[in-house]
Protein backbone atom coordinates (compact mmCIF):
# COMPACT_ATOMS: atom_id res chain seq x y z
CA UNK A 1 0.00 0.00 0.00
CA UNK A 2 0.95 3.59 -0.28
CA UNK A 3 0.16 4.32 3.34
CA UNK A 4 3.19 5.69 5.04
CA UNK A 5 1.44 5.80 8.60
CA UNK A 6 -0.61 2.95 9.85
CA UNK A 7 -2.13 3.41 13.51
CA UNK A 8 -2.95 0.45 15.63
CA UNK A 9 -5.18 0.86 18.52
CA UNK A 10 -4.91 -1.39 21.14
CA UNK A 11 -1.30 -2.91 22.39
CA UNK A 12 -2.37 -6.05 23.72
CA UNK A 13 -2.01 -9.16 22.01
CA UNK A 14 -3.96 -8.52 18.78
CA UNK A 15 -2.35 -5.21 18.30
CA UNK A 16 1.23 -6.05 19.03
CA UNK A 17 0.83 -8.93 16.82
CA UNK A 18 -0.40 -7.19 13.74
CA UNK A 19 2.59 -4.45 14.54
CA UNK A 20 4.71 -6.99 13.96
CA UNK A 21 3.32 -8.92 10.84
CA UNK A 22 3.57 -5.16 9.35
CA UNK A 23 6.99 -5.14 9.82
CA UNK A 24 7.80 -8.73 9.02
CA UNK A 25 5.41 -8.50 5.95
CA UNK A 26 7.71 -5.53 4.64
CA UNK A 27 5.93 -2.41 5.98
CA UNK A 28 8.69 0.40 5.92
CA UNK A 29 6.90 3.28 6.99
CA UNK A 30 5.53 5.11 10.38
CA UNK A 31 3.87 2.76 12.86
CA UNK A 32 2.38 3.78 15.92
CA UNK A 33 1.05 1.43 18.45
CA UNK A 34 -1.41 3.07 21.07
CA UNK A 35 -2.80 1.16 24.58
CA UNK A 36 -5.02 2.33 27.27
CA UNK A 37 -3.06 0.32 29.89
CA UNK A 38 0.03 1.97 31.30
CA UNK A 39 2.06 -1.54 30.83
CA UNK A 40 3.89 -2.75 28.12
CA UNK A 41 1.87 -5.50 25.81
CA UNK A 42 1.34 -8.74 28.00
CA UNK A 43 -0.51 -12.40 27.65
CA UNK A 44 -3.90 -12.20 29.69
CA UNK A 45 -4.70 -16.00 29.87
CA UNK A 46 -2.53 -16.44 32.96
CA UNK A 47 -4.22 -13.29 35.24
CA UNK A 48 -6.74 -15.75 36.37
CA UNK A 49 -4.18 -18.86 36.65
CA UNK A 50 -0.73 -18.57 37.45
CA UNK A 51 -0.19 -14.24 38.16
CA UNK A 52 -3.26 -14.82 40.84
CA UNK A 53 -1.72 -17.44 42.40
CA UNK A 54 1.47 -15.50 42.68
CA UNK A 55 3.41 -17.78 40.89
CA UNK A 56 4.09 -16.00 37.98
CA UNK A 57 4.85 -11.86 37.86
CA UNK A 58 4.77 -9.29 34.83
CA UNK A 59 8.28 -10.33 33.03
CA UNK A 60 6.57 -14.27 33.04
CA UNK A 61 3.55 -12.69 30.75
CA UNK A 62 5.34 -9.74 28.83
CA UNK A 63 4.50 -10.37 24.86
CA UNK A 64 8.23 -10.22 22.80
CA UNK A 65 8.63 -6.44 22.73
CA UNK A 66 7.90 -4.02 20.58
CA UNK A 67 11.50 -2.39 20.82
CA UNK A 68 12.68 -3.90 17.36
CA UNK A 69 9.53 -2.58 15.73
CA UNK A 70 10.77 0.97 15.30
CA UNK A 71 7.22 1.96 16.62
CA UNK A 72 6.25 4.90 18.42
CA UNK A 73 4.29 2.93 21.22
CA UNK A 74 1.82 5.45 23.12
CA UNK A 75 0.81 3.54 26.38
CA UNK A 76 -2.11 4.89 29.16
CA UNK A 77 -4.10 6.56 26.35
CA UNK A 78 -7.48 5.44 25.63
CA UNK A 79 -8.70 5.87 22.05
CA UNK A 80 -11.62 8.85 21.93
CA UNK A 81 -12.83 9.25 18.38
CA UNK A 82 -12.77 8.02 14.83
CA UNK A 83 -13.03 10.87 12.33
CA UNK A 84 -13.24 8.08 8.88
CA UNK A 85 -13.33 11.02 6.12
CA UNK A 86 -10.43 13.09 8.23
CA UNK A 87 -8.63 9.53 8.52
CA UNK A 88 -7.83 10.77 11.69
CA UNK A 89 -7.86 8.89 15.58
CA UNK A 90 -8.75 11.19 18.57
CA UNK A 91 -6.79 10.38 21.66
CA UNK A 92 -8.32 10.61 25.31
CA UNK A 93 -5.98 13.41 25.76
CA UNK A 94 -6.73 14.99 23.28
CA UNK A 95 -3.80 14.65 20.73
CA UNK A 96 -5.13 13.88 17.19
CA UNK A 97 -3.45 11.46 14.72
CA UNK A 98 -3.62 11.01 11.01
CA UNK A 99 -3.32 8.02 9.55
CA UNK A 100 -3.25 6.01 6.35
CA UNK A 101 -4.04 2.64 7.66
CA UNK A 102 -5.90 2.18 10.52
CA UNK A 103 -5.69 -1.43 12.54
CA UNK A 104 -8.61 -1.64 15.47
CA UNK A 105 -7.36 -3.55 18.42
CA UNK A 106 -9.00 -2.44 21.21
CA UNK A 107 -9.83 -5.98 22.46
CA UNK A 108 -12.74 -5.78 25.18
CA UNK A 109 -13.43 -5.09 28.71
CA UNK A 110 -15.07 -6.76 32.06
CA UNK A 111 -19.11 -6.44 31.64
CA UNK A 112 -20.05 -4.84 34.84
CA UNK A 113 -22.43 -5.33 37.53
CA UNK A 114 -25.25 -3.35 36.43
CA UNK A 115 -25.56 -1.01 39.91
CA UNK A 116 -22.89 0.62 42.41
CA UNK A 117 -21.23 -2.44 44.60
CA UNK A 118 -19.22 -2.18 47.33
CA UNK A 119 -15.34 -2.73 47.44
CA UNK A 120 -14.10 -5.80 47.22
CA UNK A 121 -16.15 -6.84 44.02
CA UNK A 122 -13.82 -7.14 41.41
CA UNK A 123 -13.65 -7.60 37.71
CA UNK A 124 -10.60 -9.22 35.68
CA UNK A 125 -9.35 -8.41 32.48
CA UNK A 126 -6.02 -6.52 32.55
CA UNK A 127 -2.76 -6.90 35.50
CA UNK A 128 -4.03 -4.23 37.55
CA UNK A 129 -7.33 -6.30 38.08
CA UNK A 130 -5.07 -9.21 38.52
CA UNK A 131 -2.75 -7.65 41.09
CA UNK A 132 -6.00 -5.74 43.03
CA UNK A 133 -7.67 -9.49 43.38
CA UNK A 134 -4.11 -11.04 44.26
CA UNK A 135 -4.20 -8.57 47.29
CA UNK A 136 -7.67 -9.27 48.38
CA UNK A 137 -7.70 -13.49 48.38
CA UNK A 138 -4.45 -13.48 49.99
CA UNK A 139 -5.49 -11.27 53.13
CA UNK A 140 -5.92 -13.55 56.19
CA UNK A 141 -9.46 -15.18 56.38
CA UNK A 142 -10.35 -14.33 52.74
CA UNK A 143 -13.35 -15.89 51.77
CA UNK A 144 -14.09 -15.92 47.32
CA UNK A 145 -17.48 -15.50 45.79
CA UNK A 146 -17.54 -16.04 41.63
CA UNK A 147 -20.23 -14.58 39.84
CA UNK A 148 -20.43 -16.80 36.81
CA UNK A 149 -19.23 -20.20 35.92
CA UNK A 150 -17.45 -19.37 32.43
CA UNK A 151 -14.25 -20.01 31.53
CA UNK A 152 -12.69 -17.38 33.41
CA UNK A 153 -14.85 -17.85 36.61
CA UNK A 154 -14.34 -22.01 36.63
CA UNK A 155 -10.57 -20.73 36.87
CA UNK A 156 -10.33 -18.19 38.96
CA UNK A 157 -12.37 -20.45 41.89
CA UNK A 158 -10.19 -23.52 40.50
CA UNK A 159 -7.12 -21.06 41.35
CA UNK A 160 -8.44 -20.15 44.80
CA UNK A 161 -9.44 -23.39 46.06
CA UNK A 162 -5.51 -24.25 45.15
CA UNK A 163 -4.27 -21.22 47.45
CA UNK A 164 -6.70 -23.20 50.29
CA UNK A 165 -9.58 -19.83 49.80
CA UNK A 166 -12.87 -20.98 50.87
CA UNK A 167 -14.52 -20.47 46.92
CA UNK A 168 -18.56 -20.17 46.39
CA UNK A 169 -18.80 -20.27 42.42
CA UNK A 170 -22.71 -18.95 41.49
CA UNK A 171 -23.79 -20.10 38.00
CA UNK A 172 -27.21 -18.87 36.29
CA UNK A 173 -27.07 -22.15 34.16
CA UNK A 174 -27.68 -25.43 35.47
CA UNK A 175 -24.06 -26.02 34.65
CA UNK A 176 -21.34 -24.66 34.20
CA UNK A 177 -20.00 -23.24 30.41
CA UNK A 178 -23.09 -25.78 29.10
CA UNK A 179 -23.43 -23.08 26.25
CA UNK A 180 -20.04 -23.05 25.01
CA UNK A 181 -19.59 -26.46 25.04
CA UNK A 182 -22.33 -28.63 25.64
CA UNK A 183 -24.04 -30.60 28.92
CA UNK A 184 -21.36 -33.63 29.04
CA UNK A 185 -18.40 -31.30 28.88
CA UNK A 186 -19.98 -29.12 31.41
CA UNK A 187 -21.36 -31.71 34.17
CA UNK A 188 -17.38 -32.94 33.83
CA UNK A 189 -15.92 -29.12 35.06
CA UNK A 190 -19.24 -29.13 37.84
CA UNK A 191 -17.63 -32.17 38.83
CA UNK A 192 -13.72 -31.40 38.98
CA UNK A 193 -15.08 -28.36 41.18
CA UNK A 194 -17.29 -30.37 43.09
CA UNK A 195 -14.25 -32.51 43.70
CA UNK A 196 -11.96 -29.92 44.55
CA UNK A 197 -14.05 -28.23 47.19
CA UNK A 198 -15.55 -26.03 45.58
CA UNK A 199 -19.40 -24.95 46.44
CA UNK A 200 -21.37 -24.70 43.17
CA UNK A 201 -24.67 -23.25 43.18
CA UNK A 202 -26.26 -23.66 39.45
CA UNK A 203 -29.32 -22.53 38.52
CA UNK A 204 -29.61 -19.19 40.77
CA UNK A 205 -28.21 -15.59 40.59
CA UNK A 206 -26.98 -13.13 42.74
CA UNK A 207 -29.54 -10.39 43.60
CA UNK A 208 -27.20 -7.88 45.44
CA UNK A 209 -24.05 -7.80 47.01
CA UNK A 210 -24.28 -7.07 51.62
CA UNK A 211 -22.09 -4.72 53.25
CA UNK A 212 -22.11 -1.13 53.34
CA UNK A 213 -18.25 0.05 52.29
CA UNK A 214 -16.64 -3.04 51.83
CA UNK A 215 -18.55 -6.35 50.46
CA UNK A 216 -19.60 -9.00 53.48
CA UNK A 217 -21.48 -11.25 51.14
CA UNK A 218 -24.24 -11.68 48.33
CA UNK A 219 -28.13 -12.64 48.63
CA UNK A 220 -28.93 -15.44 45.82
CA UNK A 221 -32.12 -15.63 43.89
CA UNK A 222 -32.47 -19.05 46.00
CA UNK A 223 -33.04 -17.01 49.35
CA UNK A 224 -29.58 -18.02 50.77
CA UNK A 225 -26.55 -15.81 51.72
CA UNK A 226 -23.03 -16.53 50.76
CA UNK A 227 -20.78 -14.89 53.21
CA UNK A 228 -17.56 -13.29 50.96
CA UNK A 229 -14.79 -10.93 51.45
CA UNK A 230 -14.19 -11.02 48.24
CA UNK A 231 -16.15 -11.33 45.26
CA UNK A 232 -14.97 -11.75 41.24
CA UNK A 233 -17.70 -10.73 38.48
CA UNK A 234 -16.94 -13.05 35.78
CA UNK A 235 -19.99 -12.00 33.73
CA UNK A 236 -18.49 -12.13 30.27
CA UNK A 237 -16.52 -9.91 28.42
CA UNK A 238 -17.89 -6.48 26.45
CA UNK A 239 -15.45 -5.24 23.30
CA UNK A 240 -14.04 -1.74 23.68
CA UNK A 241 -16.41 0.18 20.80
CA UNK A 242 -17.61 3.11 23.09
CA UNK A 243 -15.10 5.09 20.86
CA UNK A 244 -16.58 4.46 17.59
CA UNK A 245 -19.60 5.87 18.43
CA UNK A 246 -20.45 8.52 15.17
CA UNK A 247 -17.78 7.04 13.24
CA UNK A 248 -20.14 5.13 10.71
CA UNK A 249 -18.25 1.80 10.75
CA UNK A 250 -21.32 -0.87 11.06
CA UNK A 251 -20.74 -2.20 15.11
CA UNK A 252 -22.89 -4.72 16.26
CA UNK A 253 -21.65 -5.90 20.14
CA UNK A 254 -18.21 -6.20 18.17
CA UNK A 255 -16.65 -4.16 14.92
CA UNK A 256 -18.19 -5.92 11.86
CA UNK A 257 -15.78 -6.92 9.43
CA UNK A 258 -15.76 -9.42 6.41
CA UNK A 259 -13.65 -12.53 6.47
CA UNK A 260 -10.80 -11.00 5.97
CA UNK A 261 -10.92 -8.55 8.83
CA UNK A 262 -11.55 -5.36 6.87
CA UNK A 263 -14.19 -3.61 8.62
CA UNK A 264 -17.62 -2.53 6.87
CA UNK A 265 -19.36 1.14 7.04
CA UNK A 266 -23.09 1.45 8.14
CA UNK A 267 -24.40 0.24 4.83
CA UNK A 268 -22.14 -2.83 4.55
CA UNK A 269 -19.50 -1.76 2.03
CA UNK A 270 -15.87 -2.17 3.03
CA UNK A 271 -14.12 0.83 4.06
CA UNK A 272 -10.78 1.03 2.89
CA UNK A 273 -7.27 0.98 4.72
CA UNK A 274 -9.02 0.12 7.86
CA UNK A 275 -9.19 -3.69 9.68
CA UNK A 276 -10.13 -4.89 12.74
CA UNK A 277 -8.30 -7.78 14.45
CA UNK A 278 -9.05 -10.01 18.12
CA UNK A 279 -11.60 -9.40 20.95
CA UNK A 280 -12.97 -6.40 19.96
CA UNK A 281 -14.05 -7.69 16.15
CA UNK A 282 -16.81 -10.15 14.50
CA UNK A 283 -16.65 -11.44 10.82
CA UNK A 284 -17.77 -14.52 9.21
CA UNK A 285 -16.64 -18.20 9.48
CA UNK A 286 -16.92 -20.77 6.64
CA UNK A 287 -17.76 -23.47 9.93
CA UNK A 288 -20.41 -21.13 11.11
CA UNK A 289 -23.03 -19.97 8.48
CA UNK A 290 -25.80 -20.36 10.35
CA UNK A 291 -25.95 -17.71 12.74
CA UNK A 292 -28.45 -14.89 11.22
CA UNK A 293 -26.04 -12.21 10.67
CA UNK A 294 -23.13 -14.37 9.59
CA UNK A 295 -20.63 -12.99 11.30
CA UNK A 296 -18.87 -13.98 14.71
CA UNK A 297 -17.82 -13.12 17.86
CA UNK A 298 -15.08 -15.34 19.08
CA UNK A 299 -12.78 -14.07 21.71
CA UNK A 300 -10.45 -16.31 21.60
CA UNK A 301 -6.14 -16.43 21.80
CA UNK A 302 -5.39 -18.21 18.54
CA UNK A 303 -8.19 -16.05 16.76
CA UNK A 304 -6.38 -12.70 17.55
CA UNK A 305 -3.06 -14.55 16.21
CA UNK A 306 -4.51 -15.44 13.27
CA UNK A 307 -6.61 -12.44 12.29
CA UNK A 308 -3.31 -10.19 12.67
CA UNK A 309 -0.81 -11.86 9.99
CA UNK A 310 -4.45 -11.58 7.37
CA UNK A 311 -5.00 -7.86 8.03
CA UNK A 312 -1.37 -6.74 7.99
CA UNK A 313 -1.89 -8.49 4.32
CA UNK A 314 -4.61 -6.91 3.22
CA UNK A 315 -3.64 -3.81 4.43
CA UNK A 316 -0.48 -3.74 2.91
CA UNK A 317 -1.77 -5.19 -0.38
CA UNK A 318 -5.14 -3.58 -0.69
CA UNK A 319 -7.19 -4.96 -3.90
CA UNK A 320 -10.72 -5.56 -5.47
CA UNK A 321 -12.75 -8.08 -4.00
CA UNK A 322 -11.78 -10.37 -7.20
CA UNK A 323 -8.36 -10.13 -6.67
CA UNK A 324 -7.70 -11.08 -2.67
CA UNK A 325 -6.83 -14.81 -2.71
CA UNK A 326 -9.61 -16.37 -1.13
CA UNK A 327 -8.89 -16.98 2.83
CA UNK A 328 -7.19 -19.24 4.32
CA UNK A 329 -9.18 -21.64 6.10
CA UNK A 330 -8.84 -21.45 10.22
CA UNK A 331 -10.38 -23.92 12.81
CA UNK A 332 -11.33 -21.59 16.35
CA UNK A 333 -9.37 -23.15 19.36
CA UNK A 334 -9.58 -22.13 22.97
CA UNK A 335 -8.21 -23.97 25.92
CA UNK A 336 -8.62 -23.81 29.90
CA UNK A 337 -6.98 -24.93 32.72
CA UNK A 338 -8.45 -25.78 35.70
CA UNK A 339 -7.96 -28.19 38.60
CA UNK A 340 -4.53 -29.84 37.09
CA UNK A 341 -6.49 -30.45 33.86
CA UNK A 342 -5.96 -29.18 30.41
CA UNK A 343 -9.62 -28.41 28.61
CA UNK A 344 -8.57 -28.24 25.26
CA UNK A 345 -10.96 -27.23 21.97
CA UNK A 346 -11.47 -26.89 18.52
CA UNK A 347 -14.27 -25.54 16.37
CA UNK A 348 -17.36 -23.91 17.21
CA UNK A 349 -18.70 -26.46 19.66
CA UNK A 350 -21.51 -23.82 20.86
CA UNK A 351 -23.05 -24.17 17.72
CA UNK A 352 -23.52 -28.02 17.59
CA UNK A 353 -26.72 -28.99 17.47
CA UNK A 354 -25.52 -33.17 18.28
CA UNK A 355 -22.56 -33.68 20.80
CA UNK A 356 -20.93 -37.47 20.86
CA UNK A 357 -19.11 -38.67 23.93
CA UNK A 358 -16.03 -40.80 22.66
CA UNK A 359 -14.71 -41.10 26.34
CA UNK A 360 -16.06 -40.05 29.84
CA UNK A 361 -13.92 -40.97 32.49
CA UNK A 362 -13.90 -38.66 35.30
CA UNK A 363 -11.60 -40.65 37.64
CA UNK A 364 -8.69 -40.67 34.76
CA UNK A 365 -9.59 -37.14 34.05
CA UNK A 366 -10.04 -38.02 30.45
CA UNK A 367 -12.88 -36.47 28.02
CA UNK A 368 -13.11 -36.77 24.43
CA UNK A 369 -16.49 -35.15 22.61
CA UNK A 370 -16.94 -34.40 19.14
CA UNK A 371 -19.65 -31.33 18.22
CA UNK A 372 -21.60 -31.97 15.29
CA UNK A 373 -24.22 -29.95 12.87
CA UNK A 374 -26.43 -31.06 10.58
CA UNK A 375 -24.64 -34.17 10.87
CA UNK A 376 -21.02 -32.62 9.60
CA UNK A 377 -18.02 -31.92 12.14
CA UNK A 378 -18.20 -28.54 13.49
CA UNK A 379 -16.03 -29.06 16.92
CA UNK A 380 -14.44 -31.28 19.47
CA UNK A 381 -13.21 -31.20 22.99
CA UNK A 382 -10.86 -32.93 24.66
CA UNK A 383 -9.54 -33.49 28.83
CA UNK A 384 -6.02 -34.47 28.17
CA UNK A 385 -5.81 -36.43 25.23
CA UNK A 386 -4.28 -33.92 22.95
CA UNK A 387 -2.63 -36.08 20.15
CA UNK A 388 -6.51 -37.15 19.74
CA UNK A 389 -7.66 -33.77 19.71
CA UNK A 390 -5.20 -33.18 17.27
CA UNK A 391 -6.31 -35.71 14.31
CA UNK A 392 -9.75 -33.99 14.52
CA UNK A 393 -8.20 -30.68 12.84
CA UNK A 394 -7.96 -32.14 9.53
CA UNK A 395 -11.85 -33.37 9.64
CA UNK A 396 -12.74 -30.09 10.41
CA UNK A 397 -10.80 -28.09 7.95
CA UNK A 398 -12.52 -30.50 5.48
CA UNK A 399 -15.72 -29.63 6.79
CA UNK A 400 -15.28 -25.49 6.77
CA UNK A 401 -14.22 -25.97 2.92
CA UNK A 402 -18.01 -28.24 2.05
CA UNK A 403 -19.47 -25.48 3.82
CA UNK A 404 -17.64 -22.60 2.27
CA UNK A 405 -18.69 -24.44 -1.23
CA UNK A 406 -22.13 -24.85 -0.18
CA UNK A 407 -23.33 -22.88 2.54
CA UNK A 408 -26.63 -23.49 4.33
CA UNK A 409 -28.64 -21.51 6.61
CA UNK A 410 -30.38 -22.17 9.71
CA UNK A 411 -33.85 -23.69 8.96
CA UNK A 412 -32.93 -24.63 5.23
CA UNK A 413 -32.72 -28.59 4.16
CA UNK A 414 -29.04 -29.06 5.11
CA UNK A 415 -27.11 -29.22 1.69
CA UNK A 416 -26.08 -32.72 0.46
CA UNK A 417 -22.43 -32.61 -0.24
CA UNK B 1 16.46 -25.16 9.88
CA UNK B 2 16.76 -26.26 13.98
CA UNK B 3 13.23 -26.44 16.06
CA UNK B 4 14.08 -26.18 19.93
CA UNK B 5 11.01 -26.43 21.73
CA UNK B 6 11.28 -25.43 26.26
CA UNK B 7 9.73 -28.39 27.25
CA UNK B 8 9.23 -26.29 30.94
CA UNK B 9 6.97 -24.22 29.21
CA UNK B 10 5.25 -26.60 26.62
CA UNK B 11 1.71 -27.50 27.59
CA UNK B 12 0.43 -29.42 24.90
CA UNK B 13 -2.16 -27.07 23.67
CA UNK B 14 -0.99 -28.37 20.14
CA UNK B 15 -1.04 -25.82 18.13
CA UNK B 16 2.11 -26.33 16.55
CA UNK B 17 0.65 -29.97 15.01
CA UNK B 18 -2.08 -28.38 13.68
CA UNK B 19 0.41 -25.63 11.97
CA UNK B 20 2.76 -27.85 10.93
CA UNK B 21 1.78 -31.88 11.62
CA UNK B 22 5.05 -33.03 9.64
CA UNK B 23 7.51 -31.46 12.32
CA UNK B 24 5.41 -31.59 15.90
CA UNK B 25 3.33 -34.37 16.86
CA UNK B 26 2.40 -36.02 20.23
CA UNK B 27 3.35 -39.30 21.74
CA UNK B 28 0.99 -41.49 23.39
CA UNK B 29 0.79 -39.40 27.27
CA UNK B 30 0.67 -36.07 25.05
CA UNK B 31 4.34 -35.36 25.29
CA UNK B 32 5.25 -33.32 22.67
CA UNK B 33 7.49 -34.78 19.74
CA UNK B 34 9.65 -32.57 17.37
CA UNK B 35 11.05 -33.99 14.09
CA UNK B 36 14.23 -32.37 12.92
CA UNK B 37 15.26 -32.77 9.51
CA UNK B 38 14.00 -29.07 8.08
CA UNK B 39 14.82 -28.73 3.98
CA UNK B 40 17.15 -26.21 3.36
CA UNK B 41 17.88 -23.78 0.23
CA UNK B 42 14.48 -23.12 -1.70
CA UNK B 43 12.72 -26.12 -1.64
CA UNK B 44 12.66 -25.71 2.22
CA UNK B 45 10.97 -22.11 2.20
CA UNK B 46 6.96 -23.48 2.49
CA UNK B 47 8.12 -26.23 5.38
CA UNK B 48 9.58 -23.15 7.15
CA UNK B 49 6.90 -20.83 6.73
CA UNK B 50 4.66 -23.27 8.24
CA UNK B 51 7.09 -23.44 10.93
CA UNK B 52 7.50 -19.65 11.72
CA UNK B 53 3.74 -19.94 11.68
CA UNK B 54 3.84 -23.01 14.17
CA UNK B 55 6.11 -21.06 16.36
CA UNK B 56 3.93 -18.02 16.29
CA UNK B 57 0.80 -19.69 17.26
CA UNK B 58 2.42 -21.21 20.25
CA UNK B 59 0.74 -19.97 23.40
CA UNK B 60 3.23 -20.14 25.91
CA UNK B 61 6.21 -19.20 23.33
CA UNK B 62 8.09 -22.46 23.64
CA UNK B 63 8.82 -22.62 20.01
CA UNK B 64 12.58 -21.25 19.00
CA UNK B 65 13.84 -21.58 14.95
CA UNK B 66 17.28 -21.14 14.49
CA UNK B 67 18.46 -20.86 11.04
CA UNK B 68 21.14 -23.26 10.43
CA UNK B 69 22.22 -23.02 6.82
CA UNK B 70 24.00 -19.96 6.20
CA UNK B 71 21.97 -16.97 4.19
CA UNK B 72 18.87 -19.77 3.18
CA UNK B 73 15.97 -18.36 3.65
CA UNK B 74 17.05 -15.39 5.37
CA UNK B 75 14.46 -12.16 4.49
CA UNK B 76 12.25 -14.68 2.29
Amino acid sequence: MSARHIVVVGASLAGSRTARALRDQGFDGRLTLVGDEPHAPYDRPPLSKQLLADAWEFDDIALPSTDDLDADLRTGVPAAALRLADRELVLADGDRVGWDGLVIATGAAARPWPATVPDGVHTLRTLDDARALRRDLTAAGARLLVVGAGFLGSEVAATAVALGVPTTLVEAEELPMARAIGAVAGDFVARLHQEAGVDLRTGTTVRSFTGADRVTGADLGDGTHVPATVVLLALGAVPHTAWLRGSGLRVDGAVVCDEYGRVLAEDGTVVPDVVAVGDVSRRPHPLADGPADGTLHLGHWSAAVEHSALAARVLLHPAGDGDLPEPPVTVPSFWSDLHGVRIRSLGLPHLADEARTVEHDLPGRRLEISYHRDGEPIGALTVDRARRLAAYRPLLVEAARRRRAAPTTVGSVPTTV
Amino acid sequence: MHIHVDMNRCESHGQCVFAAPDHFSFDEDDTLVVHQGVPDGPEGEAVRAALREAAAACPVQAITLQDTHHGAGAGA
